[in-house]
């Protein structure tokens, strides 16, 4: 009889950092104590906390072990699960207090959270359709094949506001009622689960957590549409998650979940994966139908839209992983209750993937409206070091930043776009004071001008150029002008590019240019990086108040710049030194520094 | 799948066991003695039985384990909280008095008198 459940984190941040040797330690030990009968070991999606992975949940006590070792599994195989005594060094701190453990919800991290679309990540073995279906799963389509008509299920979702997750944030009941519009006959239902944007894996968390909310998910949206075929378009690149979701598509056929009259209702439905090889433009939807098609993904014109003209020129609905995910609930628990969490124009939660400078590295799922301060200081629990909080980039390279001044900002899309920004699909990079703006919109802009797939030259050539100009002014080339011929391209190739790709492109470079103006002037005027980035407009420079004359710089100095004699103050030859900071780093007096 | 009764169906089948992954702070909550002393005078059948005893009965209650509290001649030791907190401290349990304890305590929601610290620590 089981009497305990350890859930260990099989997400990938966590698998990156062992947790197959954990589960494989964990099985062992518990063999070695005769406990396999008594304790079971469920491998789960992601928590959220990837910063302080492997993760482990044992219940029913809900002790939460974080940053596990498969050393320590003995111990806690020989103390927590066999007499009872929880490990305490082993515990997450946030969850003790005054020597008494707290659950993890009223963490600071999880406290202010509320998960909607990653209700299962962490909480259900994704392998295992059972434990899906124990957790209230089919419910929702087994409801609508039996109870609803498609027009209720589309009116439901108009009512609940859910928008589009993916990025562009347009009311998803809106776009099935345009497809369910078009004339019987073939129609398709897409899911874009090629998430590219440089640090966000909201989509990758809910295909290895949740797999069967998005199967569920597809077939509504096939009902709703007169749809009875669906591809997911996901990344070659997330294996654990391309596995679990095939995993899944096999269990709910088998089940009878997937095929022809589910439910006994007259309604057939069957999905496919399709696997992209990772071209950033596939995330644009025409060219992810082209790459599903069998062609090179590019995109082309809209209109026609793929509600009317998508897939094999047949009306498809296409939408984004999170925003399938949170549609199962909307059809049980009703749309007043989505609509009762958010905003007036942005309702329900948003997931967001923290990364860059902040504690908490992870993925968090808060509600619309909650302020940028919030999310940083509370739940991602601040910028370590010390340091102070410059901007956080959403939407990735199609965003933008936000500066401190926007701090106390109700985070949801229509404010977002209003302070030069955009939701995106939910990366979220924290950057503190040591990060120049300048090289931030050159990193994003290297980025789109290597995933611009060269179909129209507006982005092509366009994208290449403002790339080249911000190169030089990085360099210490830039002239008096330069930001009024940026900003002037900028909007030529917003206006005149083909697809999303290239309209947003050189939204880095704009939002950067709108609120750290002065910084972009300081390097064309003064020729000087303010931050110290910027390897051609800095100098290292040893203090002579502090400098010992240890030695151990000219040492480290692989280009022989640092002179000096013992116990006298060393120098630098700025023309023989190459900016590397090997010397920053080895000097214990903190006498070098860059300016 | 061709009905929502199917579906019930399994989701039942499914449910039991998964309590385990809710125990919320209002269950009631027992605790078995499972240290050196508890496991040597015969803790872990006891644990077992509750464990059994209480899926059977499908009730909302979270069977987990602690430490020596320190009346090692007592063990095996369970302890029963309710949702305020309240102890109850059952002494020189065995799998039948486990039994016993969840159909008159945790079902019937009476002490048994008998079998506490109270009853044979004197």
């Amino acid at each position: 009889m089981i009497r305990s459940h350890v859930l260990v984190c099989g997400g990938t941040g966590c698998t990156s950092s062992g947790s197959e040797e954990i589960i494989t330690s964990l099985e062992k030990n518990l063999d070695k104590a005769g406990l396999t009968e008594e304790v079971k070991v469920v491998k789960t999606g992601c928590f959220g906390l990837c910063a302080l992975g492997p993760i482990m949940i044992v219940y029913p006590e809900g002790t939460f072990y974080s940053m596990v070792k498969p050393n320590d599994i003995s111990e806690i195989v020989q103390e927590h699960l066999l007499k009872g005594r929880i490990v305490t060094r082993l515990v997450y701190d946030e969850t003790v207090k005054d020597d008494e453990i707290t659950s993890l919800e009223e963490t600071d991290f999880y406290k202010k959270q509320k998960r909607v679309a990653l209700r299962n990540c962490g909480v259900i073995n994704p392998e295992d359709i059972n434990e899906y279906i124990a957790f209230d799963g089919y419910q929702a389509l087994g409801k609508v094949l039996t109870e609803m008509t498609p027009e209720q299920v589309i009116q439901t979702i108009k009512d609940s506001g859910l928008r589009g997750r993916g990025g562009a944030g347009f009311p998803t009941g809106l776009k099935w009622g345009f497809a369910a519009a078009q004339p019987k006959g073939q129609k398709y239902v897409c899911c874009n689960a090629d998430e590219g944007d440089p640090g966000a894996f909201m989509d990758r968390s809910v295909l290895e957590g949740d797999p069967h909310a998005l199967i569920e998910a597809m077939a509504i949206a096939g009902y709703a549409i007169g749809a009875d075929k669906g591809f997911v378009y996901v990344r070659a690149e997330y294996p654990i998650a391309v596995r679990r979701l095939q995993i899944a598509v096999d269990q709910a056929r088998e089940m009878g979940l997937l095929g022809t009259n589910i439910f006994g209702a007259d309604f057939s439905f069957d999905l496919e994966l399709r696997l992209g090889a990772g071209a950033f433009v596939c995330g644009e939807e025409t060219a992810l139908m082209t790459s599903i098609e069998g062609h090179r993904g590019e995109p082309r014109p809209r209109p026609p839209f793929p509600a009317v003209k998508g897939l094999f020129g047949m009306p498809t609905v296409l939408n984004n992983v999170e925003t399938y995910a949170n549609v199962p609930r909307i059809i049980l628990l009703g749309a007043d209750w989505f609509a009762s969490m958010g905003t007036e124009k942005s309702k329900g939660t948003k997931v967001f993937a923290l990364g860059g400078k902040i504690t908490n590295t992870g993925l968090v799922e808060i509600p619309m409206g909650t302020t940028l301060r919030e999310i940083i200081e509370e739940i991602g629990g601040g910028i370590p070091g010390g340091k102070a909080f410059k901007a956080a980039q959403t939407g990735g390279p199609s965003g933008g930043c936000i500066p401190a001044k926007h701090f106390d900002i109700p985070i949801d899309y229509d404010n977002l776009i209003s302070i030069g920004s955009m939701m995106g699909s939910g990366g979220m990079i924290v950057m503190d004071e040591d990060n120049c703006m300048v090289d931030i919109a050159k990193f994003f802009l290297d980025f789109t001008v290597d995933e611009s797939c060269g179909k129209c030259a507006p982005c092509r050539i366009g994208t290449k150029r403002l790339h080249e100009m911000l190169d030089r002014i990085t360099k210490g080339q830039g002239k008096p002008g330069d930001l009024d011929k940026i900003e002037k391209l900028c909007y030529y190739i917003k206006e005149n590019a083909l697809c999303g790709l290239g309209q947003t492109a050189p939204n880095p470079v704009l939002s950067t240019i709108r609120h750290f103006r002065e910084e972009y002037e300081a390097h064309i005027n003064q020729k000087k990086c303010p931050c110290a980035v910027c390897k051609d407009l800095l100098d290292i420079e040893i203090l002579p108040d502090k400098c010992i004359g240890c030695t151990v710089c000219s040492k480290v100095c692989p280009t022989n710049a640092i002179s000096g004699e013992v116990k006298k103050t060393h120098v630098i030859d700025q023309s023989k030194c190459v900016k590397c900071g090997a010397c920053i780093e080895k000097c214990r007096f903190s006498a070098i520094v860059k300016r | 799948m061709k009905s929502l009764e199917e579906l019930k169906a399994i989701r039942e089948k499914a449910r039991a066991g998964m309590g385990i992954r809710e125990g919320g702070d209002d269950a009631v909550r027992v605790v078995v003695g499972m240290a050196t002393c508890g496991i040597a005078a015969g803790a872990r059948p006891v644990l077992s039985a509750f464990v059994e005893e209480v899926a059977k009965e499908k009730l909302d209650v979270q069977v987990g384990q602690t430490g020596c509290i320190g009346i090692c001649q007592y063990e095996p030791v369970v302890e029963i909280f309710d949702p305020k907190g309240e102890k109850t401290t059952y002494v020189k349990m065995t799998p039948e008095r486990a039994v016993t304890v969840v159909h008159k305590h945790l079902k019937g929601g009476e002490i048994v008198t008998e079998y506490t610290i109270g009853a044979i620590g004197k």
